[in-house]
């Protein structure tokens, strides 16, 4: 089951506690990946902890000029991109009445456009393949909102209807677009809430514990696999039983 | 018949599943060959490969036939 052999996978975010995850777990299964994020220093530690099947392509995805490229650079060095997991996501949280109209634009910019432009890019590949998987990293928030995160939420369910329109279109080529979206999960991002906030968020949540970064990798394995071929549209979610929807 | 056409036309054969017999000067890749608007985006993806020119969004929008596309394709060669 979920065996990635031969596949090509590009994967945004790596640098981070998720996107080292899902890079991680594609690996496990055979796949080569492309490891992409804004600083070097830790995808190339990744990269080598990993081994062989492993590039190292950085872009900084608030630049449309770095995200255009990042295809090209990926499907040169590896051949092609297959798989494409948009995880990499940034944050700028403030209440709506203050929300700049550069925090919105930002977010947005990084969350939804970028993640628009680099499933465009890797189209015209997995349409001759007649093969693809796109698995697009939303959030529980984007279905729920949160306070705060006006912008966030926005980008995030943004995802979720630019990925269902999208599978629509590309179906019948053999090729996936789905999201995972994640709850509370642990990573760098949630280690800075402090016990009070956990304990606020703990109580949500039927599971009792946060999530783990592999636990996100196992679900955006699946549907990278053949096994998932008839998955499309779907948003998966993984987050211990904070909303069931 | 020109060597682009024959060209033109294996694709256009090959991509849309049609006979040749079909593939005439004034056929339309939508209305006659049976092709949707994303069969249409891929033969001019095959296009540009078999030909190793650029076809411009703007451009694909007018080659709405057999005709059309021989006729760009000529001119962009």
């Amino acid at each position: 089951m979920f065996d990635l052999t031969g596949k090509n996978a590009l994967v945004t975010g790596a640098s981070g506690g998720i996107g080292g995850a899902v890079a991680e777990a594609l690996h496990a299964a055979g796949a080569t990946v492309a490891l992409s994020g804004t600083r070097e220093a830790p995808l190339r530690e990744l990269a080598e902890k990993l081994g062989a099947r492993a590039h190292v392509v950085t872009a900084n995805l608030a630049d449309a000029a770095a995200v255009e490229a990042l295809p090209k650079a990926a499907a040169e060095a590896m051949g092609s991109v297959d798989i494409l997991v948009n995880n990499a996501g940034i944050t700028r949280d403030n209440l709506f009445m203050r929300m700049s109209d550069e925090e919105w634009a930002q977010v947005v910019e990084v969350n939804l456009t970028s993640s628009f432009r680099l499933c465009r890019g890797v189209l015209r590949g997995m349409m001759k393949a007649r093969w693809g998987r796109i698995v697009n990293i939303g959030s529980v928030v984007g279905a729920t909102g949160n306070p705060g995160q006006a912008n966030y939420a926005a980008a995030k369910a943004g995802l979720v209807g630019m990925s269902k329109s999208l599978a629509y279109e590309v179906a019948s080529r053999g090729i996936t677009v789905n999201c995972v979206a994640p709850g509370f999960i642990e990573t760098a991002m949630t280690d800075k809430l402090n016990d009070e906030q956990k304990g606020r968020i703990l109580a949500q949540i039927p599971a009792g514990r946060m999530g783990s970064a592999q636990e996100i990798a196992g679900a955006v394995l699946y549907l990278a696999s053949p096994e998932a071929g008839y998955v499309t549209g779907a948003t998966l979610h993984v987050n211990g039983g904070m909303a069931m929807i | 018949m020109s060597d682009i056409a024959d060209r033109v036309k294996k694709i256009v054969v090959e991509h849309l599943g049609v006979d040749e017999e079909k593939v005439t000067e004034t056929a339309s890749f939508i209305d006659d060959l049976g092709a949707d608007s994303l069969d249409t985006v891929e033969l001019v993806m095959a296009f540009e490969e078999e030909f190793g020119i650029e076809i411009p969004d703007d451009a694909a929008e007018t080659i709405q036939t057999f005709g059309d596309a021989v006729k760009f394709i000529q001119g962009a060669v």
